[in-house]
C-alpha cells in the first residue's frame, strides 16, 4: 500500500527507513505506514485528515501551533502529542476524535481566533483559508473570548511584493521556516514574545528575496499577502488550469488562475522532480505582464517610416511576399529566423520546419548569443534535476543559479544544505552558490577550460586561485569517483562577455577527464531546450539530429532541409550588418535588448533589409520591424514546453489572447502556405502527433502518453533516458494548489481516498514506446551523442591597462516582462560596475563614485560598487540593465566576436 | 520549631565583604575540592556524584548524577551552566552568582571533569550586570590560578569556560530555549524527543545542562565526602537547599536549610529564619517553589522541605522560592500578577500558551478590575484545562515546554482555595482591598 514514490516528499521525515514498516492503529482500523514517517503524514494516506497548521510536508516540523494533537498510547498511558511531529512506530495506538482531542481542537481554534481580527470579509484568503475552513469543521461554534483583542498597524508592506498583517497571523512560522529552510534567507522571523509575538522583517530592512512569494501562498491565513494579488478577487470566482511556467527553463508546474480573462495569479504546484510547490517571484508575479495594457494586439506594418496597424491579411501578404522577393534575389540563406525560446515546442517545430522546409535556411538560432552551441547541449550525456541533486559531487559551471534558474538554485541549495551534496563552483565571479558550495574556485574570464583541465590532471595551482578552494575541489571530484560516475555538471553561461564556445570547450574538457558524468544544461531562456530539440538551432533538425544525419529522413518528411550549415545569432546579426544577409524575424527576440553585442545587433536590424516581429510586445527590436505580428504569449495558448534535464511538459490554456493575436504556429503555418508551401499541420495536437513522428528524443511520447495522469509531471525525452518518474499527483479530481501539500480544504478532507482514482503505476513508459508505432516510416535518424567538436577561440593575452569584463544575468533586468509588471519593475537594479577595492583605489573611486568603463565597442559611465570577491583584473558588469537612460550598459562594451572583453576603467 | 545546625554548604562564605574575590576563596579552602578531584578518576567523581543524590537545584529536580550517566559518549560534548535565574521571587541563584563565583567555577571544572567535557558555557541572565561582571572576574582568575585551561593544576585535563549573557527572557531558563539562545538563536525552548540535551544538545552535541546551586555544591562534597552530604536531609532529599523567600515575612532573604528536617513553618516563622509575618497578620497562604507551582494554605505549613513530600502533597519545591501572603493580600490580584508574568513571558510558540495566558490574564484583570462574571470561573478553568488537560499535579501539557501548563497552577489554586473571594470580587464589582495599580 505504501508506494514509496509518494510516502518519499515527506523529506523532512526523520529517519525514513526506504521500504521498511510499521503497522499500527489509527482510530482502530489497522494501518500500515513507512517506517519513520510522521504520523500526520501516514494518517492522511490512510484517508484520515488531521487538522493542521504549521505542518508543512516541504518544510522541518516544529510542532508549534498545537492543532494536530492526537492521541497517541504510550508508557504513561494515552497523551496528546502532535501528529506533525511524531513518528509512527509498531504497534502505535492512535485516537484522533476522542472526547480529549475534541476537546483540545476546540481549545486550539477557540484560541488562535481569541487575537484574530475575523475580517474574512476583507481578506484575501476568506473562502481558500485553512484557519476559517478549519475552525467550521473542528472549533467550537462560539467564542467566549469577551476582551479586547491585540492591535497592531496593519497592514504593513514588507518588500515590494508583501504585505504583513500581524493581525491576522496566527504565528505557524511557515514563512519564517521558508525563508530560512528553504530560501536560506532569513528575512522574515518571529519579533516578541507572548501573544505580542509577530513575524517581521528586522527593522529597516525589506523581505528581498526572489522567493518570497512562497510565503503569501502557504500562509495559513491572510497575514501575508501579495501586492499584484491584494483585493482583486475572490477565489470561489477564479478559474483555473495547471501549467507549466515559462518564464525561465527549469518547467515549475504551476496552477494558472484568471478571472474575466485577466490573470489573477500563479501558485505553484507540487511538482516532485521538479519545484517541489515553490515558484520564484518573476515566475509567480510577471504572469501579470498578460494582462499588461502595451500588449500588441493588432498586426503593424511600417508606412512612411511609422507602424501602422494593419488587417492580417495584408500583413502576412506583405511578409510572404518580401521574404520570397529576397529569397530569388539573394538565396534562402540571406534570411533569417531569430528567436523562438518564448515558443512551446508545438510552435517552436511549426517555425523550425518553416525555416528549414519552407524557406530554406538553416539559419536559425532561438539562443541569442547567451548560451552554449546547440550540438554540445543536445550531444552531452544529459542528468536530470534529481540526479543533479543526488550527485556524488555536483560541478556548477553556470551564471549565478539564482538569477537565472531560481528554483532550480532552490533544488541544488537543499542538496547542498540538507543533503550534504558536495558542490564544487567554477565561477568568474561569485554569487548565490558560493555560500553553500563545499568549494568555490574562480577564473578569470575564458579560463574555465584550462582550469579543468589543471583540476583533472592534478594540475598546478593557478595563480589565481585560493589553494584552499583548489584542494577541496580536487578532492570532492576525486571523491566521486575517478571515471566522474558520480559527478554531475550543471553546465550554462556565467558570462556573456566571453565566447560560449571557451565554456563549450571547458565542457569538453569535463567530459574527456570523467567519461561517466552527465551534464544537466543550465540555459535559461523559457522554452529553449525545446526550441533546439524541435530543431531551432543552425546545424539541428528535430529530435537533437544533426542536419546531416537527418538530411536524408526530413527530406523524405518535409520535402527539403537546407544545403548547409546555417548561421548562429551572431552570425546572423554580422550578416544582416554586412549585407550578406538580408531579412530577419525575430519570433519573440529583442537583440537590441537582449544579445550580448548591442552594437552588432543595431548594426544588424539597421542593415536588414527587411524585419519581421513576431511579438507580444512591442519590444526594442520589435519597433525598429517593418512588419510586427502580434502573437498570443505565455497562458494564452496550449502545448507543450521542455525544460533543462529535456522533461516535456503541458501548457495550459487559460485566456484568450487579446485583440487579434494569434498563435505562433498559425502564423508560421500561415506564411508557409503564402510561401507556397504547407506546414501539413492544422492544429496543435497533429502538429505534436507529427513531433513524435519524426522527433527521434521524442520517440514513443504520443499524447496519450503526455495526457497520461501520471505524467503529470511531464515526461522526460527520450523515453528511455531515464524511467518514467510517477506523478504523486494522481488524482483527477480538481486541485487545489493552495492546499496541496499542507492543509486540505475541508470538503476536500471529506471526499473519499484518492487510491480509486489512481492509473496503473508500472510498466507505463516503455508500453507507450511499443505502441506508437509506425511501420512504414523510415528508420530515425540517431540523435547526436558527445563527443562533438568545440572551436574555442584563441585567448588574447591580457593587457596590463585593461581589466577583463565579466558579465552575468540578474533576474529582474530590463526585459520585456519584467518591464510589464509593474510590482517587478521597481525592483530592477540600476547597473554598476563592480571590482576589487584594489582596482578601484588604483583610480582612487570609492563606491558609489562614477568610472568610465571603455572598451573597444564603446563607453559609458557607471557608478562604481565594491565587490571583494571578484578577483583583481576583472570587472563586472550586470547584462541587461540601465544606468542614468543608458540602455543595456554591459551590451554597449561587449564585442561578441572577441573571445573575452578587455575594458579599461578610468576616472570619466 | 527547630533549625537544624547543618553546615552551610553553599553559602559559607557569604559573611565575607570580599567573598567573591579568588585570594578569599583560596583563604577559605577554595580549590581543594578541585584538586581532590582530579587526584581521582573521573568515573569516581561520578560516582562518588551519583551517590549523593544530588537533585538539581533548578526546578524540576532531575538527580544531577543521573543526569550525567545518561550524557551519550561522543567526540564533542559540553557542560552549561543555567544561570538564567528569572521567575519571579526567586533571587538564591543571583546570590551565588555575585558572592561566590569562585565556588560555582569550582563546580564547572570538577563537573567538567567527571563528565570528560573540555569546554563549559555559564550561561547568566542578563540584567545580573554585577553577577556577570563577577563570573566573568572569577573566570579570568581562574585561569590565571590555572584551575581552569590548559593542565589544570599539572593533571593534564584541560577546559574551557565561555560565560555569556542572557538577553533577558524569562523562557531561556527553560533549558533547551537556553541553549537554541546560546547558539545565538531566538529562545524557542526546542519539541520533544529528543527528550534530553544528554543526548542532542547545545550545537547538537551531547550537553549536560546543570544549576548554578547544583554544581556550586559540588567542591563541598568533594572535600567531605559523599556520606557528610548524604548524612544531612532524608530519602532523596539529601544535603541543604537554598530558599529564596519572600512576601510577607519580616526577614525576606536567602536561607541554606537542610532539606527535610526544615519545614515550613520554620522557614517562615524562625527567628533566625523568616521571623514570621509581620504586623501581627495570618497566613492566608504560600507559594513553596516559585510561581509555576501550586499554592499552599496554612494547613500545608508543617509540611517539610523535601523534594517528594511536597510533591506528594500537590506541589514542587520548584526554583527554590517562597512567596509568603498574609490575610491582607488580595488571591485574585496575585493570581492575576503571576499570570501577566507568563503572559508577557510566553515565548509565543504554541498557540494555548501565546493565547492562553493573555486571555487568562484579562479575564483575571477584569476580575480584580470589578468586572468579572459567575461564568468567568468555570471560564478561567477550562482555559486552563486546554493548557494542562486534567489541571492536575504534576500538569498534562498541550504545549511544547511547561511554561504553559504551569500557567493554571496559580489560577487553579488561588479558586479552589479562595472561590468566595473570587465571587465577592464579582458581586461588589470592585477589589475588597481596593483598586490594584494598574500597568
Amino acid at each position: 500500500m505504501a508506494d514509496p514514490v509518494i510516502t518519499s516528499h515527506h523529506a523532512i521525515a526523520p529517519h525514513t527507513e526506504e521500504g521498511a514498516t510499521v503497522e499500527m492503529t489509527i482510530d482502530g482500523r489497522a494501518v500500515v505506514a513507512g517506517a519513520g514517517e510522521f504520523l500526520i503524514a501516514a494518517a492522511e494516506r490512510a484517508g484520515v485528515f488531521i487538522p493542521r497548521f504549521c505542518y508543512h510536508p516541504r518544510l522541518r516540523s516544529v510542532g508549534m501551533c498545537r492543532m494536530c494533537l492526537v492521541e497517541v498510547s504510550g508508557p504513561r498511558g494515552a497523551t496528546l502529542q502532535p501528529a506533525c511531529y511524531v513518528a509512527v512506530a509498531e504497534g502505535m495506538e492512535v485516537v484522533t476524535t476522542s472526547d480529549k482531542v475534541k476537546k483540545a481542537q476546540d481549545g486550539v481554534l477557540e484560541m488562535l481566533l481569541v487575537n484574530h481580527p475575523l475580517d474574512c470579509p476583507v481578506c484575501d484568503k476568506g473562502g481558500e483559508c485553512p484557519l476559517q475552513d478549519q475552525v467550521l469543521a473542528y472549533g467550537p461554534g462560539e467564542s467566549r473570548f469577551l476582551e479586547e483583542k491585540r492591535h497592531w498597524a496593519k497592514p504593513t508592506p514588507i518588500s515590494e511584493l508583501v504585505l504583513l498583517d500581524r493581525e491576522r497571523c496566527i504565528q505557524c512560522g511557515r514563512c519564517v521556516r521558508f525563508a530560512n529552510e528553504v530560501a536560506g534567507e532569513a528575512q522574515i522571523d518571529f519579533l516578541g514574545r507572548g501573544d505580542m509575538v509577530e513575524v517581521n522583517v528586522f527593522e529597516g530592512q525589506a523581505f528581498s528575496s526572489y522567493f518570497s512569494g512562497n510565503t503569501v501562498q502557504i500562509c495559513p491565513v491572510g497575514a501575508l499577502t501579495a501586492s499584484p494579488y491584494r483585493f482583486t478577487a475572490r477565489p470561489w470566482d477564479l478559474d483555473q488550469v495547471e501549467s507549466t511556467c515559462t518564464l525561465c527553463a527549469f518547467g515549475c508546474r504551476a496552477a494558472v488562475q484568471s478571472s474575466a480573462n485577466r490573470i489573477t495569479r500563479l501558485l505553484g504546484m507540487d511538482s516532485d522532480p521538479v519545484n517541489q510547490s515553490w515558484l520564484c517571484d518573476k515566475g509567480r508575479f510577471a504572469s501579470e505582464a498578460v494582462n499588461a495594457e502595451n500588449r500588441l494586439t493588432e498586426p503593424l506594418i511600417r508606412r512612411n517610416d511609422i507602424l501602422e496597424p494593419a488587417s492580417w491579411g495584408e500583413a502576412l501578404e506583405l511578409v510572404a511576399r518580401r521574404l520570397g522577393e529576397l529569397r530569388t534575389a539573394k538565396g534562402a540563406s540571406a534570411i533569417a529566423v531569430m528567436g523562438g525560446a518564448r515558443l512551446s515546442n508545438e510552435d517552436a517545430y511549426a517555425w523550425a520546419k518553416l525555416a528549414k522546409a519552407v524557406i530554406g535556411t538553416d539559419s536559425v538560432d532561438a539562443q541569442m548569443g547567451d548560451g552554449l552551441p546547440a550540438e554540445v547541449v543536445v550531444a552531452l550525456p544529459r542528468a536530470t534535476i534529481d540526479e543533479a541533486c543526488k550527485a556524488r559531487c555536483l560541478v556548477v559551471l553556470a551564471g549565478d543559479l539564482r538569477e537565472e534558474l531560481p528554483v532550480l538554485f532552490l533544488r541544488v541549495r537543499s542538496a547542498a544544505v540538507d543533503d550534504a551534496v558536495p558542490v564544487v563552483e567554477l565561477a568568474p565571479q561569485s554569487g548565490s552558490v558560493t555560500g553553500f558550495a563545499t568549494a568555490s574556485v574562480a577564473y578569470g574570464p575564458g579560463e574555465a577550460a584550462e582550469l579543468v583541465r589543471a583540476l583533472a590532471t592534478g594540475g598546478a595551482v593557478p595563480a589565481t586561485v585560493e589553494p584552499a578552494q583548489w584542494s577541496a575541489a580536487a578532492e570532492a571530484l576525486h571523491r566521486a569517483g575517478t571515471d566522474g560516475e558520480g559527478i554531475v555538471v550543471i553546465l550554462g553561461r556565467p558570462s556573456v562577455a566571453e565566447d560560449g564556445a571557451l565554456v563549450a570547450d571547458a565542457a569538453a574538457a569535463m567530459a574527456a577527464a570523467w567519461p561517466a558524468a552527465r551534464f544537466l544544461p543550465a540555459l535559461r531562456r523559457g522554452n529553449v531546450m525545446g526550441a533546439i530539440d524541435m530543431g531551432l538551432a543552425p546545424g539541428l533538425l528535430p529530435g537533437r539530429v544533426s542536419l546531416d544525419d537527418g538530411r536524408s529522413f526530413f527530406e523524405e518528411q518535409w520535402g527539403s532541409v537546407p544545403a548547409g550549415r546555417g548561421r548562429d545569432a551572431a552570425g546572423i546579426l554580422e550578416g544582416l550588418a554586412d549585407g550578406t544577409m538580408a531579412a530577419v524575424v525575430m519570433v519573440g527576440a529583442d537583440p537590441l535588448s537582449d544579445f550580448p553585442d548591442g552594437t552588432l545587433a543595431g548594426d544588424g536590424i539597421a542593415g536588414a533589409d527587411f524585419v519581421v516581429a513576431v511579438d507580444g510586445f512591442l519590444s526594442r527590436s520589435a519597433a525598429r520591424a517593418d512588419v510586427v505580428l502580434p502573437a498570443s504569449i505565455v497562458y494564452e495558448r496550449s502545448g507543450t514546453t521542455t525544460n533543462i534535464e529535456g522533461r516535456v511538459s503541458r501548457l495550459s490554456q487559460k485566456l484568450v489572447a487579446p485583440g487579434q493575436c494569434w498563435p505562433d504556429w498559425m502564423i508560421a503555418s500561415e506564411l508557409a502556405a503564402r510561401l507556397g508551401g504547407d506546414l501539413g499541420v492544422e492544429s496543435m495536437t497533429e502538429i505534436w502527433d507529427e513531433i513524435e513522428k519524426v522527433a527521434t528524443s521524442h520517440t514513443g511520447i504520443t499524447r496519450a502518453v503526455l495526457e497520461s495522469l501520471s505524467a503529470r509531471d511531464g515526461i522526460i525525452a527520450p523515453l528511455a533516458a531515464s524511467p518514467v518518474t510517477l506523478s504523486r499527483r494522481l488524482s483527477p479530481e480538481p486541485f487545489d494548489p493552495m492546499a496541496t501539500p499542507g492543509i486540505e480544504s475541508v470538503e476536500a478532507q471529506g471526499a473519499p481516498p484518492r487510491s480509486g482514482g489512481a492509473e496503473p503505476t508500472s510498466g507505463e513508459g516503455a508500453g507507450h514506446t511499443a505502441v506508437s508505432g509506425h511501420g512504414h516510416q523510415a528508420p530515425r535518424p540517431r540523435s547526436l551523442r558527445w563527443p562533438q567538436p568545440v572551436a574555442a577561440p584563441p585567448l588574447p593575452a591580457p593587457d596590463s591597462y585593461s581589466v577583463r569584463l565579466v558579465s552575468g544575468r540578474r533576474l529582474y533586468d530590463d526585459g520585456v516582462l519584467v518591464g510589464a509588471t509593474d510590482a517587478l519593475a521597481a525592483l530592477v537594479a540600476p547597473a554598476t560596475v563592480r571590482a576589487h577595492p584594489h582596482d578601484l583605489e588604483k583610480l582612487g573611486v570609492g563606491a558609489g563614485d562614477p568610472v568610465r568603463v571603455r572598451s573597444a565597442r564603446g563607453d559609458i559611465v557607471l557608478d562604481a560598487a565594491i565587490d571583494e570577491s571578484l578577483p583583481r583584473g576583472v570587472a563586472s558588469i550586470d547584462f541587461n540593465l540601465s544606468a542614468d537612460g543608458a540602455v543595456g550598459a554591459a551590451a554597449l562594451l561587449i564585442d561578441s566576436r572577441e573571445a573575452v572583453v578587455d575594458v579599461r576603467l578610468e576616472t570619466p | 520549631m527547630t533549625v537544624t545546625d547543618a553546615p552551610k554548604i553553599v553559602t559559607s562564605r557569604l559573611g565575607y565583604d570580599d567573598s567573591h574575590t579568588l585570594e578569599r576563596y583560596l583563604a577559605t579552602g577554595g580549590y581543594e575540592g578541585l584538586r581532590k578531584a582530579l587526584s581521582m578518576t573521573p568515573e569516581d567523581v561520578a560516582k562518588e556524584v551519583d551517590a549523593v543524590s544530588l537533585l538539581g537545584r533548578g526546578g524540576a529536580g532531575f538527580p544531577a548524577g543521573r543526569k550525567w550517566s545518561m550524557l551519550r559518549k561522543a567526540p564533542t560534548s559540553y557542560l552549561v551552566v543555567n544561570g538564567d535565574e528569572s521567575e519571579p521571587a526567586t533571587f538564591k541563584d543571583h546570590l551565588l552568582i555575585e558572592r561566590d563565583p569562585h565556588q560555582l567555577v569550582e563546580g564547572v571544572v570538577i563537573a567538567c571533569y567527571a563528565l570528560q567535557v573540555t569546554t563549559a558555557f555559564i550561561y547568566i541572565r542578563g540584567e545580573f550586570a554585577l553577577g556577570l561582571e563577577r563570573v566573568t572576574a572569577a573566570v579570568n582568575d581562574a585561569y590565571g590560578h590555572g584551575a581552569i585551561g590548559r593542565d589544570i593544576f599539572g593533571s593534564g585535563f584541560s577546559i574551557d569556560i565561555v560565560v555569556h549573557p542572557g538577553a533577558g527572557a524569562y523562557i531561556c531558563g527553560e533549558e533547551t530555549a537556553l541553549l537554541e539562545s546560546l547558539e545565538g538563536k531566538r529562545g524557542f525552548p526546542r519539541i520533544k524527543p529528543p527528550y534530553f540535551p544528554a543526548a542532542i544538545g547545545l550545537y547538537g552535541e551531547p550537553t549536560v545542562v546543570n544549576n548554578v546551586e547544583t554544581l556550586s555544591n559540588l567542591p563541598w562534597v568533594l572535600s567531605n565526602g559523599s556520606a557528610a552530604f548524604t548524612a544531612l536531609g532524608e530519602g532523596r532529599s539529601t544535603g541543604t537547599r537554598l530558599f529564596a523567600l519572600a512576601g510577607h515575612v519580616k526577614n525576606p532573604g536567602v536561607y541554606e536549610v537542610e532539606m527535610v528536617k526544615t519545614t515550613f513553618r520554620d522557614l517562615i516563622y524562625a527567628p533566625v529564619l523568616g521571623g514570621g509575618i509581620p504586623g501581627g497578620r495570618e497566613l492566608k497562604a504560600f507559594i513553596p517553589g516559585g510561581a509555576s507551582a501550586p499554592w499552599f494554605g496554612p494547613d500545608q505549613v508543617e509540611l517539610p522541605l523535601g523534594q517528594d513530600e511536597v510533591g506528594a502533597a500537590g506541589s514542587m519545591l520548584g526554583s527554590g522560592s517562597v512567596v509568603v501572603m498574609d490575610d491582607s493580600t488580595c488571591v485574585v490580584r496575585a493570581a492575576w500578577r503571576i499570570t501577566r508574568f507568563f503572559w508577557r513571558e510566553s515565548c509565543g510558540q504554541c498557540t494555548p500558551c501565546r493565547e492562553g495566558s493573555g486571555w487568562l490574564e484579562k479575564i483575571l484583570r477584569r476580575i480584580e478590575d470589578g468586572e468579572g462574571r459567575e461564568s468567568d470561573l468555570e471560564l478561567l478553568m477550562d482555559i486552563s484545562d486546554n493548557l494542562a488537560p486534567g489541571v492536575s499535579w504534576p500538569p498534562q501539557q498541550t504545549t511544547i515546554c511547561v511554561l504553559g501548563s504551569s500557567i493554571p497552577s496559580s489560577i487553579a489554586s488561588a479558586i479552589r482555595m479562595f472561590r468566595d473571594e473570587f465571587l465577592l470580587h464579582i458581586k461588589d464589582g470592585s477589589c475588597p482591598q481596593g483598586p490594584a495599580p494598574h500597568g
